[in-house]
């Protein structure tokens, strides 16, 4: 077998070409005897863009030397569906139809933003129940985006039977959140100046059981996944995203407050009904993989409380109004403005640069998943094989949500 | 370096087999589907819904644990299949060994979806692979994917594998079986 690797080189980077150079001949056989002891290959290797660890399709070069990573590239784009400039052709109304769609897993956050964006500019004043239920949804979306993660993080490092006990909670609150806006991923719920329609009847009830049903089985996935002690073998003390990195690359969310970076917008910036709540911020100082992990099921019981304590207060709101009456064209007037909110998976912000027509001039969009991955090319470097699945995993991205 | 083989077929036996054969080899071959989950985008996650407890495909006889498209039977496109991701999508399919099935889950691997003006998604699947059965819904709920599933077995119980995978076969009219009949609307365009 001819051991003559050639091995291309990320040249193409730094010179616009790609070289190639050749490493080891033989192995191990001019370097027997030096201090060096075996010599070793080096590899590029790709991992996707199709592989069955994660929901969608990113794609990193990682090249190798024997079984450690030396340079790890993410390949973004194969996912790009060109949102923002469809943003630019759909008037405000349809708009909510893409951003809810960009990161799959927490639609209503991400409704969210473009809704608050068009109401700063129009100086709209919501109805307070609408500010309410909106909160309140935002939050059982919250935790339908975690328990996701909470299912497949350990489906990716080898533990199938906790991702059956997230969709059974996932099931529970989806029926919720689809009863009240007929969609089960994407609810479409939001409206600028308020919510689609009203409530309906008896339905904070059921929401509440709901919620008490969740909090009350999420022991059995904490149980099954926390004391393992091969999970936290594989996790512990692996992948440490340093509070530096975290700054340097603008790595937000729950894997920035894994690293001590204590930032939330909830209660930083608060926006919604989040001003009148009492929002506890979780963080870990550790920054490694259990550490985020951590964050994500300490955040589930937050968010079901913060949920809690937003149907108290809808119930004993007084009867009012849930939305606006709009015009039959929405123009937003000239001018812009920047709304950013703490999605599940990070700061999401929404830039509107409105001329006062009917479609936004621009509506840039940044997501959350697109800074946090980007730090996968400092964090894996140094790391084996094995273990760039469970800090691949554990950086809690959707890919729809990297490439827009 | 590339090697030409003949484009496998099914065999002498599927042609001459006899009815009953016929019938017992497609009933075998609908209730064993290896699922290959081409999941790209938020239908990937309805899919996953699909497969566990509450929807639970299993019980159709979809099993989601091949280990890749070499050993699937039937691929499930679920999600939008961008300009960039469709020569892995068409790579991937023609991996799969015959007799091959595709679905193609939810409004963006049918048509685009709403990204049916965007300047990078591929304007459905179907312009890459052949589609066997298409599922509307953005995302379509777990039970549609379960009665997409449902229209792919009632077509396979109702295929002749000989006429699939004849070169110009002449078109006849579809056999039925007599308590799953074919509807007219699964079948593609040629009539196979």
């Amino acid at each position: 077998m001819a051991s003559v690797l050639p091995r291309i080189l990320h040249a193409g980077r730094l010179a616009g070409v790609t070289t190639q150079r050749t490493v080891g001949v033989g192995a191990g056989a001019d370097l027997v005897g030096s201090a060096e002891g075996l010599a070793t290959q080096d590899m590029v290797l790709n991992i996707g863009p199709q592989h069955p660890s994660t929901h969608g399709v990113l794609r990193l070069r990682i090249t190798l030397d024997g079984e450690r990573i030396i340079d790890a590239e993410p390949v973004v784009g194969y996912m790009h569906r060109g949102a923002e400039k469809l943003f630019e052709v759909r008037d405000y109304r349809q708009i909510i139809v893409l951003a809810n769609r960009h990161d799959w897993l927490s639609a209503f956050a991400n409704e969210l933003g473009v809704v608050l964006a068009a109401e700063r500019m129009l100086g709209m004043e919501v109805p307070v129940r609408a500010v309410w239920a909106r909160t309140l949804l935002a939050e059982m979306n919250r935790v339908l985006n975690h328990l996701m993660f909470l299912g497949s993080y350990p489906l990716e490092v080898g533990a199938i039977t906790p991702v059956f006990y997230a969709f059974r909670e996932r099931e529970t609150i989806q029926a919720v959140m689809e009863e009240v806006s007929g969609g089960r991923m994407h609810y479409m719920f939001n409206r600028v100046g308020g919510l689609k329609e009203e409530l309906p009847a008896g339905w904070t009830g059921r929401a509440r059981t709901a919620i008490h049903d969740v909090r009350r089985r999420l022991p059995d996935i904490e149980n099954l996944i926390m004391g393992n002690e091969i999970f936290r073998a594989r996790t512990k003390g692996v992948g440490v995203l340093s509070q530096e990195l975290v700054h340097a690359y603008g790595v937000s969310g729950p894997i920035a407050r894994a690293s001590g970076v204590d930032l939330d917008l909830r209660r930083d910036e608060p926006y919604l009904a989040y001003g009148e709540l009492d929002v506890p911020v979780v963080t870990r100082a550790d920054g490694d993989c259990l550490a985020r992990f951590q964050c994500l099921m300490s955040q589930v019981k937050v968010s079901l409380d913060l949920a809690d304590q937003c149907l108290d207060r809808l119930t004993t709101l007084p009867p009012g109004p849930i939305n606006t009456r709009l015009p039959k064209v929405l123009k937003v007037p000239e001018g812009s403005t920047y709304a950013w909110t703490e999605n599940p998976l990070g700061l999401n912000g929404y830039y509107l640069v409105s001329r006062g027509e009917k479609t936004p001039w621009r509506l840039k969009l940044r997501s959350a998943s697109f800074n946090n991955i980007q730090v996968l090319s400092e964090l894996l470097p140094g790391t084996l094989v094995a273990d760039m699945v469970a800090i691949l995993g554990s950086m809690f991205f959707v890919v729809g949500d990297i490439d827009k | 370096m590339t090697v030409d083989l003949p484009h496998p077929t099914v065999g002498p036996l599927q042609r001459m087999a006899p009815e009953p054969m016929r019938l017992i080899l497609n009933w075998g071959r609908r209730y064993s589907l290896w699922v290959f989950n081409f999941g790209l985008a938020c239908c990937a996650i309805e899919f996953i819904a699909s497969s566990m407890s509450r929807h639970d495909f299993i019980r159709l006889g979809v099993i989601p644990f091949a280990p890749g498209p070499r050993q699937a039977d039937l691929m499930v496109v679920s999600g939008t299949v961008t300009d960039k991701m469709a020569p892995a999508v068409k790579r991937l399919y023609e991996q799969m060994p015959e007799p091959k099935y595709v679905i193609s889950f939810g409004a963006c691997s049918n048509s685009g979806g709403p990204y049916w003006d965007s300047y990078c998604v591929t304007k459905g699947v179907d312009q890459i692979v052949p589609v066997d059965v298409y599922v509307p819904g953005c995302p379509p709920r777990p039970e549609a994917l379960l009665q997409g599933i449902l229209r792919l077995q009632q077509k396979i119980a109702a295929e002749s594998l000989a006429d699939r995978y004849t070169p110009h076969a002449p078109v006849g009219p579809i056999e039925t079986v007599p308590v799953l009949s074919t509807p007219t609307d699964l079948l593609r365009p040629d009539g196979r």
